[in-house]
């Protein structure tokens, strides 16, 4: 039987109904099959009068097969282009049959889903929510090859298609009408199929009809050309920009805007190649690998729950307490209310605790500006936080977590005091980010129920949160964490307790190597900008004077007499530079009037001047790549290290906390995939280079010379 | 086979503004450059036969400027059917490098009689009309930090540490020199006005100078790349200038040359060509370089390109007598005077392009006239021309008088 039904009315009027084997319509090798015998027999089909194309599943077609495209490698790349090639014919012989050719798009076209629809003639889709648009393609290292970069410019032209396909745009039916992503929408499935036969029947004698824009003779591209004067500012100023929001580390999208470019002066069949030549590039990139690693597999993995004990029954948090109302407190108790959570909010004086509050006041006082909520639900979530300064208020909670200050005695008084208050069968949560979970857990009377959630700031903002298993916490706990986390929209990775646990330890790396190029003469601003060509958000001198260097010293200071600072290596350079900050110069960060940089009243900042007397020494001459190596391989070696020690349970959690915690670049799918592609005999000689140049803490981790050994990638 | 290229006269048309209001705009840009040729066979009685070719040098090739415009003046001007002409284009040396060329084919003895010079109507073709993956080829803009020229001035700026303060000081000094120049006829030997087809008169002087400049005027003008600047293009530039950290962003309108309408021609021949013509030498073609150096910044290779002049001259600096630097932005003048350790009394000694304009493809050519007129004028001897280039390239030419 063929994954495809074909069924032609008495009108002439032939449906395809995708209908594969598996649970939805996928582009892989089973598709191209049933398409190519069916345009075949469409080709052959006589007294043919239209042809629709429909799915048979919830969604419509749900794009290329990632599995397939994630294993392409380079040496493929004939049989990847002439596969390519051969899809792109296929949907070149449908949009050129004699007939009009409709999609009748029931459920979610998504990239290579709705490249099938560019290649129709006419897109009518359900005005359903299932029903979703666009090309995700850029966000996975890809770009839409299959046509899609092609149609889309010849269809809305350059700055119209590049916006939809740079930005990895998916939409709802209506977004997508207005945009002209389809022709038309209809309110119910049971119309979908006579509604594109009528259009088929009322456009009979129109000779257009059956023809694309693009094939028709004298037809101009929406905006002209890209050398259009009209044009010029755009084709001037665009790759500029790209390049500045992607830091030119992806090039899937500047081939996606290069192939727009050309499509907008050639003719289809010569873009078309261009456009398939360019993928096989691509598909077998690095960057394409990463990121459908970390983006697609690595992501779902994670929420569908596979770093949570499975044997546990899901649960939810009603009622949560939160202690301290300060800058972590109120986020947590904001963005849990909007979840539908009711949350007790307390903090040492009724001041605080309402400032507390006030905090989601201004959230949704925007949301509603913005038009995202309207008045009821913005009541509502405001009327389920009460801020209070008495412990009765957070009686049956299921769920509490305190987010005071970084400091052993008073959390433990707090855990005394309320634990009581807990529901049944409650837990309780700390969200530091820096103390052992183990340790806090002992002043508590259930130490199997206390756990860590450590969330980032700004909360409303940041999609991760860490949740750290304590020595006794159990696997009841460590569920109701992730269930709960799931439950506020946030993307949970769990490790083990372990002094800094995994983000914050491996993100004092970046800061720690920042320190130590500064403290050997690099000029400061060839640190900052190389940080940032990695990749990473911020240098790593604006990130440690936004977290404060004054933060930085009460860490270490706390480690110091708790014995165990140095864990993870040496703290000398740290601990010279915050004396020579702080201690001789005052300047413990952004916070504290200024750190590494000074900040003036309009909004700028500069470097600090001093720091160029105190460290910087012209006569030191790095490599731009030996300093953003170091400032990588720092994060990469500790998140290894995390991994092989058992800190970190999942190679999953390691990239998505890295890349959604710490900011590891996107590009790079993670600070453990990274090594997948830079290739283990390469990362391995890479750091006994280092190591030899700048010191053992660039000491490769065993568990990459085992695998290199055995071959097997990190998943 | 070796000989030396002589100039028997360089002339230009007055330069004006290339907009829709400028006094040149209604002139097509093959009769600003006809015009010139009219004026030389009318100066020189030439007979136009003895000419092999004429080389002009314009920057946006197309439309009214596209197919060979040099070869259309050749036959709007009525000069015999035998002379050719050809069209070259490299970008803002354009002009320079038809005169360089023009002396090369003179030297090599291939030909006796040119005509160098260049034609930009700015007002009518306006820049950038010629498109070329600068504008248009994403991959090429990325891969290789295409930023507008102006970012590149500003970025010389931010390293070599001139304030908007310096750079609008010098803008001034060029409409002091260039009004007082013009007031004074020092370019009256050498402008020749542009007339219709009545011989009636559309332009006698250059009219893009502003003499009433004031610093408090200039230092009111907004920045013209700082919102590009902000856009992406800093970012590509500090992709390799690392050690900045930002552009600080200095030329305005007031501190960049000008854009204007014009053309230029110079009049080279052999020796033998002037005793068959009874042409008075007025000085010679010494040598001529050119070489590349920071394509992102592109305005860097002046100073290096008169080294090279010098070098291939077999001089020094100290030879020089005056120095002609164009001055596509304020920065580039200040970098050249900087490189080469020139004093500012003799550089650019009439002004430069801020005041009078910059017609592209035509200024180089136009150089040679400033200067042979001012060596003249003061009795000196030699003199160094040169420009910046689009894609990091420099040109120079030495000339002396004969």
């Amino acid at each position: 039987m063929s994954s495809f039904n074909y069924e032609k009315d008495p009108q002439g009027i032939v449906t395809l109904t995708m209908d594969m084997a598996g649970p939805v319509n996928t582009i892989n090798a089973e598709y191209q099959a049933a398409m190519q015998e069916s345009i075949d027999r469409l080709e052959h089909e006589p007294a043919l009068t239209g042809v629709i194309l429909a799915s048979a599943k919830k969604v419509f077609v749900a794009g290329a097969d990632l599995n397939a495209l994630v294993c392409a490698t380079a040496e493929q790349s004939t049989e990847i282009y002439q596969n390519i090639v051969a899809l792109k014919r296929d949907l070149r012989r449908l949009e050129k049959l004699p007939v009009p050719v409709v999609a009748a798009i029931n459920g979610a076209a998504l990239g290579g889903g709705y490249e099938l629809c560019l290649a129709c003639n006419y897109r009518i889709a359900l005005n359903e929510p299932e029903v979703r648009i666009g090309f995700p393609e850029v966000a996975l290292g890809l770009f839409p090859a299959s046509g899609g970069v092609v149609r889309l410019t010849h269809l809305l032209g350059v700055e119209k298609a590049l916006e939809i396909i740079l930005g990895s745009q998916q939409m709802g039916p209506s977004n997508a009408l207005a945009r002209g992503l389809v022709d038309h929408l209809v309110a119910s499935k049971a119309t979908l199929i006579a509604s594109a036969k009528e259009w088929i029947f009322t456009h009979q004698s129109d000779a257009d009809a059956a023809v694309q824009p693009w094939d028709r003779k004298g037809r101009r591209i929406p905006g002209g050309s890209i050398h259009a004067p009209r044009n010029a500012q755009y084709a001037a100023v665009a790759p500029a920009m790209l390049h500045k929001k992607t830091r030119g580390l992806m090039p899937n999208a500047v081939a996606a805007m290069d192939i727009a470019f050309q499509a907008s002066i050639l003719d289809v069949d010569t873009a078309l190649r261009i456009e398939s030549r360019a993928a096989v590039k691509i598909v077998t990139s690095a960057v394409a690998k990463n990121m459908i690693t970390a983006f697609f597999f690595q992501l779902n993995m994670i929420k569908s729950g596979a770093s949570r004990p499975a044997q546990v029954k899901q649960t939810s948090v009603r009622k949560l307490g939160v202690i301290g109302a300060g800058m972590m407190g109120q986020g947590i108790a904001y963005v849990a209310a909007a979840a539908g959570v009711d949350v007790v909010l307390k903090d040492k004086t009724q001041d605080a605790a309402d400032a507390g509050k006030a905090h989601a006041e201004k959230l949704v006082a925007k949301q509603l500006a913005k038009g995202k909520l309207d008045t009821a639900d913005a009541d509502a979530i405001l009327a389920s936080i009460v801020a209070t300064t008495e412990d009765e208020h957070l009686v049956g909670c299921d769920l509490i977590i305190e987010a005071v200050f970084e400091n052993i005695a008073l959390k433990n008084s707090l855990v005394a005091t309320t634990e009581h208050c807990l529901a049944a069968d409650g837990f309780w949560s700390s969200n530091t980010s820096t103390l052992p979970i183990t340790q806090l857990a002992e002043a508590s009377v259930n130490p199997e129920r206390f756990i860590g959630i450590h969330f980032f700031s700004p909360v409303d903002k940041m999609p991760l949160v860490e949740i750290i298993a304590g020595e006794k916490t159990s696997d009841e706990a460590l569920s109701k964490a992730f269930d709960f986390a799931r439950q506020i929209g946030k993307i949970p990775i769990v490790v083990n307790d372990s002094l800094g646990f995994f983000t914050s330890r491996t993100f004092s790396s970046y800061l720690d190597e920042g320190a130590q190029l500064l403290v050997e003469g690099v000029h400061p601003i060839r640190i900052e900008n190389l940080g940032k060509a990695t990749g990473m958000p911020l240098g790593p001198l604006q990130v440690q004077d936004e977290t404060s260097l004054e933060l930085s010293r009460k860490i270490s200071e706390t480690w110091a007499a708790m014995g165990v600072a140095d864990q993870w290596g040496s703290g000398e350079t740290q601990r010279r530079v915050v004396k020579d900050m702080i201690t001789d110069n005052g300047r413990g960060g952004r916070h504290h009037g200024g750190g590494f940089y000074e900040y003036f009243e309009d909004g700028t900042k500069t470097i600090w001047s001093g720091l160029y007397d105190l460290y910087f020494d012209p006569k030191v001459v790095l490599p731009d790549k030996d300093i953003s190596d170091r400032l990588m391989f720092r994060q990469v070696i500790e998140t290894l290290k995390c991994y092989q020690s058992g800190v970190l349970r999942s190679v999953a959690d390691a990239n998505i906390g890295s890349i959604m915690g710490i900011g590891a670049p996107a590009h790079t799918g993670g600070f453990i995939q990274f090594v997948n592609t830079y290739g283990f005999e390469a990362f391995i000689m890479r750091c006994d280079e280092l190591m030899h140049l700048y010191g053992d803490r660039f000491s490769c981790p065993d568990i990459v010379r085992q695998r290199a050994a055995s071959g097997e990638l990190f998943t | 086979m070796s000989q030396t290229a002589y100039i028997y006269d360089a002339i230009r048309t007055p330069r004006s503004k290339g907009k829709q209001d400028g006094s040149l705009h209604e002139v097509k840009p093959i009769e600003l450059g006809a015009g010139l040729l009219r004026a030389l066979k009318q100066r020189h009685d030439l007979d136009t036969a003895y000419v092999d070719d004429v080389l002009m040098g314009c920057v946006s090739p197309v439309s009214e400027q596209g197919s060979d415009v040099a070869k259309m003046i050749v036959q709007k001007a009525g000069w015999d059917e035998s002379v050719a002409g050809v069209q070259l284009n490299r970008f803002c040396a354009s002009g320079l490098e038809a005169v360089n060329m023009g002396a090369q084919k003179i030297a090599s003895g291939w030909e006796q009689l040119v005509v160098a010079g260049g034609v930009e109507s700015m007002s009518r073709v306006p820049m950038g009309s010629d498109g070329g993956a600068w504008s248009g080829d994403a991959a090429f803009a990325v891969e290789t930090s295409v930023v507008p020229q102006g970012i590149g001035a500003d970025t010389i700026a931010t390293l070599d540490g001139f304030s908007r303060e310096d750079v609008d000081a010098y803008a001034l000094e060029s409409q002091r020199r260039a009004s007082h120049a013009r007031d004074s006829g020092y370019f009256d030997g050498s402008v020749v006005p542009v007339v219709d087809i009545n011989g009636f008169e559309i332009l006698r002087r250059d009219d893009f100078i502003k003499p009433q400049s004031t610093l408090e005027g200039l230092a009111a003008l907004r920045a013209s790349f700082e919102s590009m600047g902000g856009m992406g293009f800093d970012d590509l530039v500090l992709k390799k200038y690392n050690f900045l950290d930002r552009i600080h962003h200095v030329h305005t309108p007031g501190n960049s040359s000008g854009i204007v309408d014009g053309a230029s021609a110079v009049l080279i021949g052999s020796k033998q060509a002037g005793r068959d013509l009874g042409l008075k030498a007025r000085g010679r073609v010494v040598a001529g370089a050119i070489l590349a150096s920071d394509p992102i910044i592109m305005l860097t290779a002046p100073g290096p390109s008169a080294r090279k002049c010098l070098k291939t001259a077999g001089l020094s600096i100290k030879d020089i007598d005056l120095w002609e630097i164009n001055e596509a932005f304020a920065a580039v003048a200040l970098r050249y005077m900087r490189d080469l350790a020139l004093d500012h009394a003799v550089t650019n000694v009439n002004g430069g392009a801020i005041a009078l304009g910059h017609p592209l493809g035509a200024t180089g050519a136009m150089l040679v006239s400033t200067m042979l007129d001012e060596l003249e004028r003061r009795d000196l001897y030699r003199g160094m021309l040169s420009l910046c280039v689009g894609g990091g390239m420099g040109i120079s030419c030495i000339i002396e008088r004969a």
